[in-house]
């Protein structure tokens, strides 16, 4: 089971998009080990018969509809952007993920 | 007649209010500066909303005079943590990552109680994304208990139980993901209660763990707390987990008793861990419950130690997905970058706190490639273990009894350096929201060590909120605390 | 196709389908082409903090009915769940689809062609929402050298069924037959516009080509921005040509993803690395699971249309026509549709009205630019035209007028006819009047056939035709020439 190295950190934090500076990373590490060495108790256990926990009281099928409701008028929907142009949320260039 | 308003309580303010012995207007103007006296001290308050607040008693003043009340409670005010979406007022979740956020919708629990005429007061301090156990998490400020102000309040929902215990709100709203209604409310001395899950809609209450977080309410006694909870339960079409049933009714019965009820003291919870002043209040509890009529036996829930193992888990996946969505596109916080992924990234970076990344991270490693089945599959099937653990308790028992918190409130600052001595807060109260169940924190008296307040912890089966709340109606008129001079905190 | 015992190419299909529900996957938000950019918007669509997905029971009802027409299985147990990673146009940075326990799995379909006839393998059809449109600004429009992009979240949330194929389609020609025959069933649904052009029908291919006898499967190229049926083809020729002489050349291929260029008509790398995108799936916490009851299932089965295929059997047996004319008739369920309409009202034979469609109408049809049952002309309007045909009341060539006036006009055949006087004169003594005008302006003609040229006779039937202004009846014309000149 994982005992988290620099290089899973860094890589972790790619995938969860956090910029973290080097003493964050560090110290990350250490915490998330810990962390994980206490959630690693779970691994004793066998429930190979056992089901995930679905909704404490058992629902299915819970659809609506597909009646049309108002939208949001396009002013409240770019309210709070923090950079608009021409109606749309202006984004600085898209790069590809490189992983 | 300002303090006797202040210290009331909301059951009896509706009372008088219904019999003209005071106005919508009064009991807000009372509350609203009670909270700007109180809140300088204690931080409980992101967002303070008097206009609105008085501009909502006046209407309900307006209704009750032309025999029309919105309902029982119309005019009496309340308080939201920051977690639950306003419209057009401020909403931050205790992160900078939204400050200045104004959502255009209000959440389903905030529509209710605004129909059914509650004035709001303002939005409530909290630990950030509801993450934490003392409210030392806010990226704003801490909140402080009101019961001695070195120390935490109890989180993540630390500014709706800190208000209250002042008495800046006569009840407030709270989440409850892993214990946050109710380890704060055991702390601060009030009744705090998670429903079980999906009997409140979780619409516009922005959310950590999914499949665990709960609204529920803070108040001083258990009827306030069984009415507040009353207005917002119920199916709502917005929320696809939401119970599709009418909710039972929670006060019909409330003042029925508890003879012949069987209560289960989990033996697990009643050991070293706990601090003597606590292991003695709770005992004692347990005993005048005895005579009360009920029948009190042990039971075991030897999977608990696995629950919190899944809960740190399963909590944070979820909620590395759930914050996803903060990123600098569409709302909130924007760090500039020269790319969206150097954007995102230091947005992100800068606008989450250390629990929260901390937590973001834990939950992306938990699901990624090779370790979801280790991780979180595994957790999710512990959650099972111990929701049949629990069912087969309830065989048994009624309902189970524990402490809410194997501590009364610690120090400021005495936890921070050490996440997993704060994620152990959570010990007694993470088993019933990983199997769904529901639970209330009834205050059962002062440590006679430190003179803090200390909770008990009534943990029911999923919708048997009713027995509940008659087994704390019972308990707390029996124990008689909270009113009680000692059941002010001197601030 | 390229035919040789060297190589074999093995292709599987994404397609992604738009449906045509009224609202979003999982917001009540409209649907709809076009509009001024996030006006059709609200909090769950645009991910906004607190706000929560409901399924749209339509568009589960839509995926199960296409389902069940691919012959597939549908789950009795079915989860949502989440696909994580971060991009702009994505309003949670995670979307909302289905991993392991789609709503329907296992069909199949048979399609046919000069290369003989193949069952393709259907892996899954399942439901997910669309994501945002982005615009690059900058850099002609595409990603790679724009400054900056803006985004539009009216799309956002729509509900997209993902039909995944096994990879039992080994040419571009058989690509192509397929796309067109699923298109044919999706369209008989009615579940969605299928549009290839408007987006609402979307393929992606992933080929691969390796030598025969290898047991080892050739890199997998993934080759994506195929806009139309022709470029699924176009693109998959050109791939499989690039494979094979690569292979041949002694080169290896790898593993990427390639986008097609419409204008030159070959493919170019789009990602080269061997990346496989970690989307720590997980179901989803905000919904529950689904387990369609049976009743619904059965109502939903008993709903569905008649599948192409037995369309086509059932045209070329009941009606007797050939290959060629049951593809054209059964294009679309609409055309099948109007000409089974048609055909009911004619008591003669189906084929004549057939002809009449193909050989006259549909020119009506493409210069006008119109559908079949965008015209005038009702189906029962055009049995009742063949029916006067049948009785000698116009002539065949005449109908051909006819056939124009109703276009125009909308009007009975009989109308049209009374209207422009197009009635067939088989009155023999006004046909014999022009007779003996024709024979007598044309002497030279009128002499060859009395000659025993009879081959000029048809000049002659011309000329009366003309005179006549189309009106007599060839025949009698015919009769009465030969009569008088041999």
């Amino acid at each position: 089971m994982g005992s988290l190295d620099r290089k899973t950190v860094d890589h972790v934090a790619r995938l969860a998009r956090l910029d973290l500076s080097e003493g964050e990373r560090e110290k990350m590490r250490l915490e998330l080990n810990n962390i994980l060495e206490h959630a690693e108790k779970i691994q004793a256990l066998d429930l190979d018969g056992v089901a995930p926990m679905a909704h404490s009281v058992p629902l299915v099928n819970r659809m609506r509809a597909d009646g049309v409701a108002p939208s949001l008028p396009q002013e409240k929907a770019l309210q709070n952007a923090p950079e608009v142009e021409d109606g749309r949320f202006r984004v600085p260039r898209i790069i590809e993920d490189e992983g | 007649m300002t303090a006797e308003l202040l210290w009331a309580g909301a059951t009896a303010l509706a009372g008088m209010l219904d019999r003209g012995e005071v106005s919508s207007v009064e009991v807000t103007e009372a509350f609203l500066a009670r909270s700007e006296e109180v809140d300088g001290t204690l931080g409980t308050y992101l967002e303070h909303t008097p206009d609105a607040a008085l501009a909502g008693a006046r209407a309900a003043d307006g209704r009750r005079a032309a025999g029309k009340p919105a309902g029982r409670f119309d005019g009496i005010p309340v308080a939201y943590k920051d977690i639950f979406c306003t419209d057009g007022v401020p909403t931050t979740a205790g992160s900078k990552i939204l400050e200045g956020f104004v959502p255009p919708y209000s959440a389903t629990v905030v529509e209710r109680c605004t129909r059914a005429g509650l004035p709001m007061l303002g939005k409530l301090n909290m630990d950030e994304f509801a993450m934490g156990s003392s409210n030392e998490n806010s990226a704003y400020k801490p909140v402080r208990n009101p019961w001695d102000t070195e120390r935490v309040p109890g989180g993540s929902s630390g500014g709706s139980a800190a208000i209250v215990a002042a008495a800046g709100a006569p009840w407030s709203w709270g989440t409850d993901t892993g214990g946050s209604i109710r380890q704060p409310a055991s702390l601060c001395g009030l009744v705090g209660v998670k429903p079980t899950y999906g009997l409140v809609s979780r619409y516009g209450i922005i959310a950590f763990a999914s499949s665990l977080d709960q609204a529920g309410p803070f108040a001083r006694t258990v009827e306030d707390a069984a009415a507040l909870l009353s207005l917002a339960a119920g199916p709502d079409a917005r929320d696809a987990t939401s119970i599709p049933a009418a909710p039972p009714n929670f006060l019909d019965e409330i003042d029925g008793g508890i003879k012949g009820m069987k209560i289960g003291i989990v033996k697990e919870f009643m050991g070293e861990g706990n601090d003597p002043g606590v292991r003695t209040r709770v005992e004692e509890a347990y005993t005048r419950l005895e005579k009360l009529g009920a029948t009190i036996e042990e039971v075991s829930l030897p999977s608990f130690e696995y629950g919190i193992s899944a809960y740190y888990l399963v909590a944070p996946a979820e909620c590395s997905a759930n914050l996803a969505r903060y990123d600098g596109v569409r709302y909130g916080l924007r760090v500039e970058g020269d790319d969206i992924i150097r954007m995102t990234s230091r947005t992100r970076a800068e606008g989450f706190g250390a629990e929260v990344k901390r937590r973001i991270m834990l939950g992306t490693y938990a699901l990624s490639a090779g370790y979801y089945d280790a991780y979180y599959g595994k957790a999710q099937k512990v959650r099972t273990l111990i929701a049949r653990e629990l069912e087969e308790i309830y065989e048994r028992v009624d309902l189970v009894a524990c402490p809410t918190s194997p501590t009364t409130a610690f120090r400021l600052g005495e936890r921070t350096d050490d996440p997993l001595a704060m994620y152990l807060s959570d010990v007694f109260t993470v088993a019933v929201n990983l199997a769904g169940n529901a639970a209330i924190n009834v205050p059962c008296g002062t440590s006679p060590d430190d003179g803090l307040p200390v909770g008990l912890q009534l943990i029911a089966p999923a919708l048997a909120e009713p027995l509940m709340f008659r087994a704390a109606y019972a308990f707390e008129g029996d124990l008689g605390w909270i009113n009680s001079r000692e059941a002010r905190p001197a601030l | 196709m390229i035919k040789d015992d060297l190589f074999e190419t093995t292709v599987g299909l994404e397609i992604h389908v738009e449906l045509a529900t009224a609202t979003k996957m999982f917001c009540s938000c409209e649907v709809a082409f076009g509009g001024d950019p996030n006006t059709r918007t609200c909090p769950v669509c645009l991910g906004m903090p607190g706000s929560l997905p409901v399924p749209n029971e339509k568009a589960v009802e839509y995926t199960m009915k296409i389902g069940l027409a691919l012959g597939c299985r549908i789950a009795e147990h079915s989860l949502f769940h989440r696909k994580n990673y971060f991009y702009p146009d994505m309003p949670k940075n995670y979307q909302i689809s289905q991993y392991d326990e789609p709503l329907c799995s296992g069909g199949a379909v048979s399609i046919s062609g000069e290369w003989g006839e193949t069952r393709v393998g259907i892996t899954r059809v399942h439901l997910e929402e669309d994501t945002g449109k982005s615009f690059h600004i900058g850099g002609g429009g595409r990603i790679a050298d724009s400054e900056y992009s803006l985004e539009d979240f009216n799309r956002a949330g729509t509900p997209l069924v993902e039909i995944v194929t096994e990879p039992d389609i080994h040419s571009a020609e058989e690509a192509r037959a397929f796309v067109t025959e699923l298109r044919s069933i999706l369209e008989g649904l009615g579940v969605s516009d299928v549009r290839m052009e408007e987006g609402s029908l979307r393929v992606d291919a992933n080929v691969s080509v390796r030598r025969i006898g290898e047991t080892e499967h050739g890199a997998k190229v993934e080759v994506k921005n195929m806009n139309s049926i022709r470029s699924v083809a176009r693109a998959l020729e050109y791939e499989e040509r690039r494979q094979r002489d690569a292979l041949s050349a002694g080169e290896s291929l790898v593993q990427e993803t390639r986008h097609f260029d419409e204008k030159s008509g070959t493919t170019s790398s789009m990602r080269t690395k061997e990346y496989a995108f970690d989307y720590r799936y997980f179901p989803e916490p905000d919904m529950v699971p689904f387990e369609p009851a049976a009743e619904w299932l059965e109502r939903v089965g008993a709903s569905l249309p008649e599948t192409p295929a037995a369309r086509r059997a059932r045209f070329a047996a009941d009606y007797g026509l050939g290959e060629k004319d049951v593809e054209v008739l059964t294009a679309t369920s609409r055309v099948a549709r109007w000409f089974d309409e048609a055909a009911a009202a004619y008591p003669g034979d189906a084929k004549k009205v057939a002809n009449w469609i193909i050989a006259d109408l549909y020119g009506l049809l493409n210069e006008a630019g119109i559908e079949l049952h965008e015209s005038k002309i009702a189906p029962p309007q055009l049995a009742a035209m063949i029916e006067l045909v049948d009785a000698g009341t116009i002539s065949g060539k005449q109908a051909k007028t006819v056939l124009g006036g109703m276009f125009e006009t909308g009007k009975d055949a009989d109308q049209v006819v009374e209207e422009r006087g197009l009635k067939q004169v088989s009155d023999e003594g006004a046909i014999e009047s022009f007779v003996d005008e024709v024979i007598a302006e044309n002497g030279d003609a009128a002499d060859k056939v009395r000659a025993g040229n009879t081959g000029t006779i048809g000049f002659l039937v011309g000329q009366v035709m003309k005179k006549s202004r189309g009106g007599a009846n060839p025949q009698m014309v015919n009769e009465l020439l030969r009569r008088k000149l041999t």
